[in-house]
């Protein structure tokens, strides 16, 4: 692997860049392999890499339908955090956030982790109480958290709307190592690294079935480049987890929903973090080139179509006028829409199938992009050694029949309102 | 997306709430309970959901819908598509 580095970049300049290769090795499928990762995605990717880094096995194939990160690895909102309050998820998304702060070294790649803060607002005493709550939590897990009272907001923030009559900003709970990352240099950083340790990516390569063996069990996959045998198959394509699933005739506890996200024109810089409204759903950061990304709640029916209904943006630039009223004298650049798992309980699901040789790793629902790293590195540890990683212990799929489910927002079985 | 109420007639999508797959009747065993509760099929293609005209006559519709297009083909009163 070519090695990136300033004197590197100061080689190819002094050259006219035109001798860079190639970032990473596009495959043509070999006929078997030891693990098949379906779902060139972050997370498929990064399990990918540690499966070859941590655990020594590179015989891996990672199939994905069009091209890497094309799907929700490029539709998010590009946030890290790890300011999560049940004991199932805060281990989970710390090892994700420690694994995010050493990314860049690790991968020798420019990721653009940024940790420049996530605020969540409060507007009520109540939620002040839940927020102290979630921040106690959050530390007795080792996880940074400051309670901010509301001139602490204001001195951080002074743009925001401390007097809206209904929903009056009293402060806010703020982990500073929070932030943003760059979402595409995260996949090819990752396709880069597993790539350059013989994984081998395959692209424009749709999953079309299994292949069983008399047992039942799966050997295989069937694609549109062929039948790749492997004794073991990773699923990673969360926002279609269903649909694969049920090639192997499993019915999982997740709906398919549609997230809209936007971005502004670029402005110059005016939001030092991310902030998140917490009287409605709105949540928005400044992207390094200018842009301010936002984005709210689901649409609320299922949808595979990767694009929403003008409800929601409405809703949304609501939330946006209410807490920031400064963003209405932004144009609105562009909004997409990304096709996301929603989970019964709202947590997602890193275990066995019932289906022996079928490994799943989904319902990440809007949340999954933060979780790359951690994801990648506790479904590499369940490929590799057939046991659940310490951290991601919770995230059984039995959970819902055995009643331990990790309901953050406390919604119940009703995916549309997480 | 609008959805042709049979009682209002087409209204736009923000006056109802989905509550998503029609299910099977409610089981009488606790079994079926998790498959009942948790589990869906979830496909690429039509389905089949139940929709509340909360903003409107507050009926219970069974709407058959797209899930990649959208597309709505046929709403009509849960109450009559239960029969």
């Amino acid at each position: 692997m070519q090695r990136y580095s300033i004197f590197s970049l100061a080689r190819r300049a002094l050259s006219g860049h035109r001798h860079w290769k190639p970032t990473w090795r596009d495959a043509a499928p070999r006929s078997s392999y030891d693990i098949i990762i379906v779902g060139g995605g972050g997370h498929g990717l990064a399990t990918a890499y540690y499966l070859a880094k941590v655990h020594g096995i590179t015989n891996i194939a990672v199939v994905e339908k069009g091209w890497i990160g094309g799907g929700n690895a490029g539709r998010n909102t590009t946030i890290i955090r790890s300011n999560y309050g049940l004991d199932g998820n805060a281990p989970f998304y710390e090892l994700s956030m420690k694994l995010w702060e050493g990314m860049e070294q690790d991968l020798n790649y420019n990721t653009m982790v940024s940790q420049r803060g996530v605020l969540n607002l409060y507007h009520s005493d109540a939620q002040r109480d839940a927020f102290v709550r979630r921040g106690n939590a959050m530390r007795l897990h080792g996880i940074d958290a400051e309670l901010l009272d509301r001139e602490e907001v204001r001195a951080m923030a002074p743009f925001l709307n401390f007097d809206n009559a209904r929903f009056p900003i009293q402060g806010g709970l703020l982990q500073r190592r929070g932030g943003t990352a760059r979402h595409d240099a995260v996949v090819w950083g990752y396709a880069r690294a597993a790539s350059d340790r013989g994984v081998d990516i395959i692209q424009n390569c749709e999953v079309t079935g299994f292949v069983r063996d008399a047992r039942g069990r799966i050997t295989g996959v069937e694609t549109t480049r062929g039948t790749i045998l492997a004794p073991k198959v990773g699923l990673a394509v969360a926002g279609h987890s269903s649909h694969v699933a049920a090639m192997a005739g499993l019915r999982l506890p997740i709906e398919s929903h549609v997230l809209q996200a936007f971005v502004s024109e670029a402005l110059k810089p005016v939001i030092p973090g991310v902030i998140t409204f917490g009287a409605g759903h709105f949540y928005v950061s400044q992207s390094d080139k200018g842009g301010l990304v936002f984005g709210g709640d689901i649409d609320g029916y299922n949808s595979y179509a990767a694009r929403g209904n003008l409800p929601v943006v409405q809703d949304v630039c609501e939330g946006g006028m209410a807490i920031m009223p400064m963003i209405g004298r932004a144009r609105l650049l562009r909004s997409w829409g990304g096709v996301v798992d929603m989970s019964m309980d709202g947590s997602p699901i890193i275990d066995h199938s019932p289906i022996d040789g079928l490994y799943l790793n989904a319902g990440w629902c809007y949340g999954g992009f933060k979780a790359t790293p951690g994801s990648g590195w506790c479904f590499a540890h369940l490929l590799a050694t057939d046991q659940m990683h310490e951290a991601a212990s919770a995230y059984r799929l039995d959970r819902f029949a055995s009643g331990r489910v990790i309901d953050e927002k406390g919604q119940g079985a009703q995916p549309n309102l997480h | 997306m609008r959805i042709p109420c049979p009682y209002c007639g087409p209204r736009d999508t923000h006056e109802f709430v989905c509550r998503g797959e029609t299910d099977t009747n409610r089981p009488d065993n606790d079994e079926a309970f998790y498959d009942y509760v948790y589990l869906r099929d979830n496909p690429i293609g039509s389905v089949r959901e139940h929709w509340y005209h909360a903003q409107g006559c507050r009926n219970w519709l069974t709407v058959t819908r797209d899930s990649q297009t959208h597309e709505i083909s046929e709403a009509v009163l849960a109450k009559d598509a239960a029969r």
